[in-house]
Parts: C-alpha cells; sequence; structure tokens
C-alpha cells in the first residue's frame, strides 16, 4: 500500500479538521514527487548527462580512423545485427545475454535468501553475533573475484560455478547489512511484539523484516552491483556463453566494434537491473521515505 | 465517543482480572545502572559492570478486578521496572505477580500494555489500522470481527478517519490515542499503562486522561496506570500507590475519594481533590529524600480524613 495511496482515501470522510490538517500536510511532504512537472523534470535529469556523454563520443570518435577506437557509428550499426541477428532464438542476445542474466537472477536470488534467513538469525541472538561476526568480516575482506579460481576446482567451469561465484560474493553484504538491520531494531518495538504475544512467525514477518528492510535492501543494492560484476568475471575465466564471454571472444578474434557493442549492452543490463531494483524498493519501502522525513522535520 | 458500537464492544469483553503483586524484588546483575536509571529502562546493557542495583525491594499490592489503579513516586522508584514485571517483559528476582488464578511468567494472555514512547511503540510501517489490527490476528480474531473492532476502537479515541495513514503523519497525541485503541481492541482483562502521556502537550494530556476514563467504564476492565504526576493519578485513579525511592516498597495506598464521574474543571477544583494532591505531594518529596515507611515520613500538612 503506497502512501499516497493509503492516505488519499480519507480525504473525503468528515473528521476534526486538525486531524486531516496534519495528515495532508505529511502527505504534501512525501507526495510532492507525484506532479507531471516533477517527473518531467526528472526524467530530463536522468537522460540528460547520457545524452550529452553519448553525443560526445559520437562526435569525438566520428572521424577517427584508429582500430581499437572505432567511431560510435560504426559501433552502433553493428550492435542490432551482433546481438539480435536473425533467427532471433539464434542471436547471441539468447544464446550469450539470456544464460548470463539467469545465472546472475540465480546466484543474486540464492545470496538473498541466504543472506536474510542467516542475518535475521545472527542478528537476533548476541550469542550467535559475537560467535560469528569476526569471522563474516574476514569473508567480507576477501574480494570475490578471487573465489573464482579457487572454486573452479571444486565445481568445474560449468553454470553451478558461476551461480555459487555470484551468490557467495552477493551474500556479504546482504548478510552483514541485514544482521546490522536486525540488530537496530527498536527496542520498544520488540517489547511491544512480546506483550502482545506476537509468535515467532509473525514477529519475524511483521516486526524483524519490516523493520530491517531499510538496511537489507541497502545490502541488497550492494550485492547487485557485486553480482553484475561477478557474472562477467566468472565467464571471462572459462565459459561456452555468455555476455562476458562474448566481448572477450570479441576481443580475442579483434571484432572490436563488435566488442564495444557487448560493453555498451553490459551497461544497459545495468541499468535495468538497476531500475527494477528501484521499482521493488520504492513498492516496499514507501514508508521509510515518509517516515525518515517526518524524524527530520521536527516534532 | 461511546456511540452505538459501545454496547457490541462491552457485551463482547471480558470484564477485568484481579492482578496481585507479592513480594516482588527485582535485583538488576551487576550492569551499572546508576544515576536515576531511566535511560536503562531494564535492559542491561552487556558493557559497564558494577554493583548489582536492587531496583524494587520488596512491592505487596493487589488491584481488585475492574479497579483503575495508579502508581506514582519520585523518578528513578522503578516504577518502569514494575510495569515491565506486571507485563510478563522481565522476570522478577524473586517474589512473583499473579493475573486472576495463574502467576505470571512471560507476557500473559489478556493482557494489554500501553508504554511511553508512543513513537516507538508503532510499527512505522503499518498503517493506523494495520496496527490496531496486528495483534488481533495473532489472537485469531475472525476477519469479520477484527474489521469491527478496528473500526469501533479507532472511532472511540477519535481516529475514525485516519485509519489508512501512517503513524508518523499524526501528531503525538494522535499516535498515543493508536496505541490506546490497538489495546482496547485487544480486549484485555488488564491494561497497564506506563507513563503515556508524559511525552504529550498538556492539553492534549487531559483529552487523553479522559478517553483513558471513559474506556475503563465502558470495558470494565482493571487498569494500572503509571505515572510520575502526582495530579493525574489522582483525577485518574480510584486508588493511587505511593511509591518509595529505589529500592522500591509501597509507601501508602491512598484511597481516592472523587467518585465515578470526574471532570477536569470540577474534580480538580475540589477541596478532597487539593487535600490528596497535598498529601500525595508530601509523600513523593519524602520519598525523593530516602523515606521508606509512612510512620518514618514527617508530614508538615495535617490529613483530615480517610488515609490513616
Amino acid at each position: 500500500m503506497s502512501g499516497t495511496g493509503g492516505t488519499g482515501r480519507m480525504s473525503g470522510t468528515g473528521g476534526t479538521g486538525g486531524v486531516r490538517d496534519r495528515v495532508h500536510a505529511a502527505e504534501a511532504r512525501t507526495g510532492a514527487r507525484t506532479g507531471l512537472g516533477r517527473v518531467l523534470r526528472s526524467v530530463l535529469l536522468v537522460v540528460g548527462l547520457p545524452a550529452v556523454l553519448l553525443t560526445a563520443w559520437w562526435v569525438l570518435t566520428d572521424g577517427s580512423t584508429s582500430y581499437f577506437n572505432p567511431p560510435l557509428r560504426t559501433i552502433v550499426g553493428t550492435f542490432g545485427e551482433t546481438w539480435f541477428g536473425s533467427p532471433f532464438a539464434e542471436s547471441r542476445f539468447v544464446q550469450d545475454v539470456v544464460p548470463s542474466v539467469l545465472r546472475l537472477l540465480a546466484g543474486y536470488g540464492i545470496a538473498l535468501v541466504v543472506g536474510v534467513v542467516l542475518g535475521v538469525a545472527i542478528g537476533s541472538s548476541r550469542a550467535l553475533r559475537a560467535y560469528a561476526e569476526p569471522v563474516l568480516e574476514f569473508f567480507r575482506a576477501v574480494p570475490p573475484p578471487v573465489m573464482v579460481p579457487i572454486l573452479m576446482l571444486f565445481l568445474g567451469i560449468g553454470t553451478s560455478m558461476k551461480i555459487v561465484v555470484i551468490a557467495t560474493g552477493c551474500l556479504w553484504p546482504i548478510l552483514l547489512n541485514t544482521v546490522e538491520g536486525v540488530r537496530g531494531l527498536d527496542p520498544v518495538l520488540r517489547d511491544t511484539a512480546r506483550a502482545y504475544r506476537l509468535g515467532r512467525a509473525a514477529t519475524v514477518r511483521h516486526l524483524v523484516l519490516r523493520g530491517a528492510s531499510p538496511q537489507i535492501v541497502t545490502g541488497a543494492r550492494q550485492a547487485l552491483s557485486i553480482g553484475i560484476i561477478l557474472m562477467v568475471i566468472s565467464e571471462m575465466f572459462a565459459a561456452k556463453d555468455g555476455l562476458g564471454f562474448s566481448i572477450v571472444q570479441f576481443q580475442r578474434s579483434f571484432a572490436i566494434p563488435e566488442m564495444w557493442s557487448g560493453v555498451i549492452l553490459l551497461g544497459v543490463v545495468g541499468v535495468l537491473l538497476s531500475l527494477v531494483f528501484r521499482a521493488v524498493t520504492n513498492a516496499t519501502l514507501s514508508w521509510y521515505l515518509g517516515y525518515r522525513q517526518s524524524q527530520h522535520g521536527g516534532a | 465517543m461511546t456511540g452505538p458500537d459501545g454496547s457490541a464492544a462491552a457485551s463482547a469483553a471480558p470484564s477485568g482480572a484481579r492482578l496481585d503483586v507479592r513480594g516482588l524484588r527485582k535485583v538488576y546483575p551487576g550492569s551499572g545502572r546508576s544515576g536515576s536509571g531511566r535511560s536503562g529502562r531494564g535492559r542491561s546493557g552487556s558493557g559497564g559492570a558494577g554493583a548489582p542495583v536492587e531496583a524494587i525491594s520488596d512491592l505487596t499490592f493487589e488491584v481488585r478486578p475492574g479497579e483503575l489503579v495508579c502508581v506514582v513516586g519520585p523518578s528513578g522508584a522503578g516504577k518502569t521496572t514494575l510495569l515491565r514485571c506486571m507485563a510478563g517483559l522481565l522476570p522478577a528476582t524473586s517474589g512473583e505477580v499473579v493475573l486472576g488464578e495463574s502467576a505470571i511468567t512471560g507476557p500473559p494472555e489478556g493482557m494489554a500494555v500501553v508504554l511511553q514512547e508512543y513513537g516507538r511503540s508503532l510499527f512505522p510501517w503499518m498503517t493506523v489500522a494495520q496496527n490496531v489490527e496486528l495483534p488481533l490476528k495473532e489472537k485469531r480474531v475472525t476477519r469479520r470481527r477484527r474489521a469491527e473492532l478496528v473500526r469501533e476502537t479507532l472511532a472511540a479515541v477519535g481516529l475514525g478517519d485516519v485509519d489508512g495513514a501512517y503513524p508518523w503523519q499524526l501528531s503525538g497525541g494522535m499516535q498515543q490515542r493508536v496505541a490506546i485503541a490497538r489495546a482496547a481492541a485487544y480486549e484485555p482483562r488488564v491494561l497497564l499503562m506506563d507513563e503515556p502521556f508524559a511525552a504529550v502537550d498538556a492539553q492534549t494530556r487531559f483529552d487523553l486522561e479522559d478517553l483513558v476514563r471513559a474506556l475503563w467504564k465502558r470495558l470494565g476492565i482493571t487498569v494500572v496506570f503509571v505515572t510520575h504526576d502526582i495530579d493525574e493519578a489522582i483525577y485518574l485513579g480510584e486508588r493511587v500507590l505511593v511509591l518509595s525511592a529505589r529500592p522500591t516498597v509501597v509507601l501508602e495506598d491512598v484511597e481516592v475519594g472523587l467518585g465515578p464521574d470526574r471532570d477536569q474543571l470540577e474534580t480538580r477544583g475540589t477541596a478532597e481533590f487539593a487535600r490528596l494532591r497535598t498529601h500525595v505531594y508530601e509523600l513523593v518529596q519524602q520519598a525523593k529524600q530516602g523515606v521508606r515507611s509512612l510512620a518514618a515520613a514527617r508530614l508538615t500538612h495535617t490529613v483530615g480524613g480517610a488515609d490513616v
């Protein structure tokens, strides 16, 4: 339930003026971004800089004769042919990009579930935390790409290795942030949940997960960028398909414009994933934005 | 306030239960709960080892079914500790709290709690209605009855039109009303309130005091109301328990003979109110200076009447 949808309902009903004034004031604070002008401006803000950069790239490389730095015109020209060539089912998009993204989502999903479950357990128990925290700090300090050659020894070079690499890399920010979020839960809320005899399941669902969700989202956001990096890196070592694999293959076969087009596509994939992420976040954390504003706005 | 829904809620609600506090003692083991003890809130931190602190020495009193009793004492008197023990949130060192027939070992059935920190006791990710409804879901109240209870209690606390708002969109007084509505909807037999109005402005406080009296009368439940405000204690209570400073004992159990109907102007203007106020005020002052029994208290103003 979004903040504006929830509060909008009461404007029609009668009641004390003071009540509604206050609510509307709060609504004005939280819901201000819904105006059409605002939307237009934020779209311009989002699109503006990329447009400038692309134009600069286009103009600066237009007359380029460098083999390794072809004109953007050439790169864009090969883009469609390279990735969406016919038949579509045999195009690189289906053969390489889709498997990459699926592996990313699988690894990321595993990290999300394991990280949140472990994080809730560790965050809820002081003893478990004292026990596990030094180890967690150690594992977080290990750069995830280092795990690729190690995991290759155990899991080979197949899909499972790549998924595990992505999952182990994504796990730590999610896990550690979840621990922080659970630990930071307000003791008054915990008391309230206990006093009203909320069961374990209800406490986790309604109190722990919701209360820790801002930090969980922070961890998940960090994990997503790590996941994209690992998706590519895991394919650069050894693979038979994938976006990162394709880019390396193009580079090795001196298909330079195709290589550049792969880098652009990679960036586009990243942007799309972060857009999806933001949409999900906005839906689940709408309360948090308003809550934070109400806390900072005095009272 | 009462309206057509009043009867429905009253008929379904169980009446108040008896609450017995017997020889209650609470010692915080070796964690520095020094100073006023307000910041500790009974939650012993891991650091700062120190001598054990005896918050409550020996408390024995009873609250009769359907009674409204106020507990007043100097700050740091272990009032919050007492309430947390009664709520089953904090285990007693010795002694027991008995609700109805059974001793309390954890948060018992049929008890609702309203805490001082209204802003922190409501779930900020839930709307007002969801906050009120959540404990009812756990109690396995049917969906239809839940909707009824939420609507009735929110209307009873004067918040019928903000059910879809989030708590943080409301003023402090309104947030505390939501907490009260949540407690009322829970249909408890005992309601514990821990300085619920300490953080709201004076005018809102008067309204909320009348709201508590009205709900108490309508629901017929047992209410224990902890406060540091002497006037509030006398205005609300049928009885006022005056506590000593830490380690806490009951200094005096004062009967409040102000009748069942209270009015902010009339009641506070009566001679009886003034007399009680003077008496309790003196007791609390003596308690601050370390007096631990009524016999040892040197009261300069004579007490003409009921409580001797």
